[in-house]
């Protein structure tokens, strides 16, 4: 059957994206509407660069709120960019038009996620999939008919006559997800994005699609932007792979080198997590603790630090860190011991607002005294947590305890060996900087 | 031993026909209740429309005649008879026939009523939930004011309007009852539009380059369109309801013009007293007939085509004992 | 292993009519569910997995019939009172859903979803210790006491699904049925949330049936599998002899097909899983089998046990008394159009 297919790519650069940032505004409530006051941004997809060369398979491999779809669907042109540019064959589009738009969407397609919603339920397979003929103005009736017939064929949907007139939901779901890429190639285009193709289908029906797909890559001469979550499949199917999370882009490049030797702790951590069917593993119990935060406040510095099990001084360390210290220090403690130091801190919700530095009130009846005592406890019980490393100074002050963090300093993506990585782990300036910092705690206790 | 391959050869069938036919596909497996509205709902439907269609054939006597060359001039308020299956009314009209015509007054208004208000509402509906922004914003401040108004008060003053410009007569009160009902079709169209929109296949069309309006026309109506029978039946049933209030409170169509069953209630609430039932009564049980006639079906159509409503009916299955291969289906 | 099972189904068959004809959703399957052993039941959409689970709680849609045996603590499930079962579902069967966020009531804050759950099936509990178990059990999933108070939307995906195991888990049932609850959330988390069903016995003493389409968290996290397809089981036993040396051709195809990070090459099976309505005769799996026999499409298969324990329903294991002569010859396919393919 089908085995994994040489890179054939002459080099060109089919698509080049620069900085490309995509924000959605959030709806504040009524008063701050009223106001005329911004309620903030969710930054789907955060100053990315890259590029995609002609007959390649790039794959877009990220969880929920890495922005994967969203980089897909401003790359079309269907969601607009807040910034930055994107270059098809050198042509910008994200100061096109929308009409100038649909002239390019002849040479640009997409495939969705869900096969059982792409096809229109009340149109048959022929006039779905000749749609994109119909509204480019290509051909004459019977011409579209024989060009369908042919596509149809073209993905395996044979003998064409008996699928034509039928409607999606006479069709399996393999089936349908057939019809939906006749429908993208009928065109010819040059690029297909394909958004999670086969997430959606059976197991035993994924191989068929993607084979399906590959060999299209072939006959058509097509470049391929493959999004998915799933890097099983990605490692199969790409050239290229781009990891992203919360809207940048943490590594990228050969599917090999990333196999085989992952850089950034979020993509070691994916790598580790996917469940493989050898019943000799077990379920890998070092994974990073928490989930994917919320985009629209993202953490300081770099957004996986929280759950990073290799962060440091420079990666970020923030207020709301601490309310997740705390908070998982308690859900393992019983309950009585629980409330004795939940009383210490007055007030948690001053730990919510993303800050270096932090003000804590002593519970009442309790010192500030207390309060640092409790955090040395803390900081005893588990001297290996990251987030150690971020304190900069726990002073007690009267009746607060003002803790402060160091500076975060920003990733930058950096080249290391065959791959593009942000991650302070390999950035040398980065490194000296947080040496430099424990040099200067030491000296000050010392 | 071999395994048949499937050949099958599809026949090709003109489109439009089926692409409604699997739009009311639904209808026929209504079960139980809903099966017995639509048939009943349907069955009493028909009939009047029937009479309507019939009506010079059906009646006895003209809507507004009070004399035939035998007979001469009728008895006024008489009793139901022989010649006057249905008695006579205070100008000497036969009441039957006035019932049969103002079958097909009631009709012909409800018609270009709904005619008109489906024309104005469902493409207003279409478009405002389509593209969103300012358009929407007014029409829908606009729709929400004429829908906040009591429907009838809405006719009354559009017909009292009207006849001062354009007289009374069907037409008017066509147009009075369109405009209370426009913003019924356009909120039910533009809601289930915007859901539409959001949809992956309306996404796919645009992704293919396609225009609005061609997204509008092919993706979006056709998903829209199956909200609009119950919903026209259930309106035409409440525009009856109008109308007779209308014809009641004299701002209907004028009596020369032909029978209404409002109007005649009108004219029968003072024979009440004298202990004269026929005059009121039939025209009454018309209405009620009719109304009662639409909401049947109005409502059961509404149960089987709308997705949400439907029930999943589990059908009976009795369970063969274990080793035979087939299950009986009750 | 020789422990009373904690659950025993005994030729369970769950049928529901449609305008088409009936589905045989569970059409003759036998299960046992040992005491703090994870099994995981495993197959494609449609194969009658989601079903079964639901079909051992009883939790069928009306006009469903149920038919056979689901033994529990010496009672048969299958037949009893609408009543009788909802006093054994929470204390004695739990079920967790797939999507957790359609579960959990977003009116009502956590403390509340624990109280009510508590005070149904323990009212004798007073409200502190009520609030202790809830706090304990939320505490096992990594869910903070800080956060008791709070509304489901103010959760994640996996922590409202940690939610609901804790819901789950809190009146302490002997069995627990989870259907695909890992399918909705991202990678990382699913492994989480996999590593806490995977710990039930150890944290809780509670048996597991995982409900899923996805081999790998079943040979990951599952002690023994069955392998489900068109309403029966086709293949059941120890995970690790199942995933090293399948027994039933569909198992062995399945592995094949799926996509893990050693394929190079890619594997499928032609044809599509059978409709339930009008399921091929004999062996359901012979239209898309590689090794098909005379046999198999003639005869119903019967259900085998081997030497290792395992249990196959498929006659290249024989017995071979039963084959008739000329049966064992290799039977002859039509190429599969792929307009019976999926």
């Amino acid at each position: 059957m089908q085995t994994k297919p040489e890179v054939r790519t002459n080099g060109e650069v089919l698509v080049s994206i620069r900085g490309l940032k995509t924000y959605y505004a959030i709806r504040g409530s009524f008063a701050q509407r009223l106001l005329g006051r911004e309620a903030g941004h969710v930054k789907a997809v955060d100053d990315v660069t890259l590029e995609l060369r002609k007959g390649e398979v790039l794959g877009l491999v990220g969880e929920s709120g890495s922005g994967k779809t969203t980089l897909g669907r401003t790359l079309l042109g269907l969601v607009p960019a807040t910034s930055g540019s994107v270059e098809f064959e050198g042509r910008e589009i994200t100061r096109m038009s929308e009409r100038e738009l649909r002239v390019l969407r002849r040479e640009m397609q997409i495939v969705f996620q869900d096969p059982h919603a792409s096809l229109n339920p009340a149109m048959t397979i022929e006039q779905s999939v000749g749609h994109p003929l119909e509204i480019h103005k290509i051909g004459t009736g019977a011409e579209r008919r024989r060009r369908v017939a042919e596509t149809l064929e073209t993905v395996g949907l044979a003998p064409p006559e008996q699928f034509m007139s039928k409607y999606p939901s006479d069709l399996s779901g393999g089936q349908k997800q057939r019809a939906v890429i006749a429908r993208a190639i009928i065109l010819n285009p040059t690029l297909l994005v394909a958004d999670e193709p086969v997430s959606m289908l059976d197991m035993s029906v994924r191989a068929k699609i993607l084979e399906l797909m590959l060999g299209l890559k072939r006959e058509l001469d097509l470049t391929y932007l493959y999004i998915t979550h799933d890097l099983a499949t990605a490692k199969f199917f790409c050239d290229r792979i781009a990891i992203l999370y919360l809207g940048r882009v943490v590594e990228i490049g050969p599917a090999e080198a990333i196999y085989d030797d992952p850089k950034h702790p979020y993509t070691k951590a994916l790598l580790r997590a996917i469940p493989e069917p050898d019943p000799r593993r077990t379920v890998p119990r070092d994974l990073p603790r928490g989930e994917v935060p919320d985009a629209a406040r993202p953490p300081l510095g770099c957004s996986f630090h929280p759950r990073c099990p290799s962060a440091f001084e420079v990666c970020g360390w923030e207020s709301r860190d601490l309310r997740d210290l705390l908070e998982t220090r308690w859900a393992h403690q019983e309950e009585a011991q629980y409330e004795a130091e939940r009383a210490l801190i007055d007030d948690l919700t001053v730990l919510d607002a993303p800050s270096a530095e932090a003000r804590l009130k002593a519970g009442q009846g309790h010192s500030a005294a207390d309060v640092v005592a409790l955090l040395e406890r803390a900081h005893e019980d588990d001297p290996s947590e990251p987030f150690w490393t971020g304190v900069r100074s726990m002073r007690a002050d009267g009746g607060h305890v003002d803790v402060e963090w160091h500076e975060p300093v920003a990733p930058r993506p950096l080249p290391r060996a065959e791959v593009t990585v942000e991650c302070h782990l390999y950035d040398d300036e980065a490194l000296a900087e947080a040496e430099r910092r424990r040099a200067d705690a030491t000296t000050r206790s010392g | 031993m071999t395994i048949p391959a499937q050949v099958e050869r599809v026949p090709p069938r003109p489109r439009r026909l089926v692409a409604v036919r699997r739009v009311f596909a639904p209808i026929g497996d209504a079960r139980g209740m809903t099966r017995w509205m639509l048939w009943v709902g349907a069955g009493i439907t028909l009939a009047f429309i029937l009479v309507a269609l019939l009506a010079p054939v059906l009646a006895p006597y003209e809507f507004d005649q009070f004399r035939t060359p035998e007979e001469g001039r009728f008895v006024q308020l008489e009793a139901p008879s022989r010649d006057h299956l249905m008695g006579t009314n205070v100008q000497s009209t036969d009441v039957l026939s006035r019932i049969i015509w103002g079958t097909q007054t009631e009709l012909k208004v409800v018609l270009i009523s709904l005619f008109l208000s489906i024309s104005f509402g469902v493409p207003l509906g279409l478009l405002s939930g389509y593209f969103g922004g300012k358009l929407d914003r007014v029409l829908v401040l606009v729709m929400d004011a004429l829908f906040v108004f009591p429907f009838l008060l809405l006719a009354i003053v559009i017909a009292f309007l009207l006849a001062d410009k354009v007289g009374q007569g069907i037409f008017t009160a066509a147009i009075a009852i369109t405009v209370v009902y426009v913003p019924l079709y356009f909120r039910v169209v533009r809601n289930h539009t915007i859901s539409i929109r959001e949809e992956p296949f309306v996404e796919a069309a645009r992704a293919l380059g396609a225009k609005p309006f061609t997204i509008i026309r092919k993706y979006v109506f056709f998903n829209v369109v199956q909200n609009v029978p119950p919903l026209a039946t259930l309106n035409a049933a409440d525009a009856i309801l109008t109308l007779a209030a209308l014809g009641f409170l004299g701002y209907g169509i004028q009596p020369t013009e032909g029978a209404e069953w409002g109007y005649d209630i009108q004219r029968a609430v003072s024979d009440a007293a004298s202990g004269i039932w026929w005059t009121g009564l039939f025209p009454g049980l018309a209405i009620v007939l009719l109304v009662t006639g639409l909401t049947l079906l109005g409502e059961s159509l509404n149960e089987t085509i709308n997705p949400v409503l439907r029930k999943r009916r589990y059908e009976k299955v009795s369970l063969a004992p274990p080793g035979v291969a087939e299950a009986e289906m009750e | 292993m020789s422990a009373e099972p904690v659950v025993s189904v005994r030729d369970l068959r769950v049928y529901y009519g449609t305008p088409r004809g009936a589905v045989r959703a569970v059409d003759g399957v036998s299960l046992d569910i040992g005491a703090g052993e994870v099994l995981g039941l495993v197959g494609e959409s449609g194969c009658g997995k989601s079903t079964l689970g639901r079909g051992i709680l009883g939790l069928l849609p009306e006009g469903a019939v149920s038919d056979g045996q689901v033994l529990y603590d010496g009672r048969n499930l299958v037949g009893m009172s609408v009543k009788a079962l909802r006093r054994l579902r929470g204390p004695d069967l739990g079920l967790i859903f797939q999507e957790p966020m359609t579960r959990l009531n977003p009116l009502m804050r956590i403390e509340d979803h624990f109280r009510e759950t508590l005070d149904q099936h323990e009212p004798g509990l007073t409200d502190k210790e009520v609030r202790k178990r809830s706090l304990e059990t939320l505490g096992r999933m990594g869910i903070p006491p800080t956060r008791y108070r709070q509304y489901p939307h103010e959760f994640s995906g996996g922590m409202r699904q940690r939610i609901m195991i804790a819901l789950a888990l809190v009146l302490r049932p002997k069995l627990l049925i989870a259907d695909e609850p890992t399918t909705a959330l991202d990678v990382i988390v699913e492994a989480q949330i996999l590593s806490i069903l995977a710990d039930l016995r150890d944290n809780f003493g509670t048996a597991l049936l995982l409900i899923t389409h996805n081999l790998g968290i079943v040979a990951e996290a599952c002690d023994r599998v069955a392998v489900m397809y068109a309403g029966k089981i086709a293949e059941e036993g120890d995970a690790r002899d199942v995933f090293a040396e399948p027994a039933h051709p569909y198992t062995r195809e399945l592995l094949r097909s799926t996509i893990s990070l050693d394929t190079t090459e890619l594997h499928s099976i032609p044809g599509a899983p059978p409709d339930l309505i009008d399921p091929p005769p004999a062996c359901r799996f012979h239209p898309r089998c590689p090794d098909a026999m005379v046999v198999c499409a003639t005869k119903d298969p019967v259900e085998l046990a081997l030497d290792d324990g395992r249990r196959v329903l498929c006659w290249l294991h024989g017995p071979e008394q039963a084959i008739p002569a000329g049966g064992t010859t290799p039977l002859e396919r039509e190429e599969i159009a792929v307009a019976d393919e999926a």
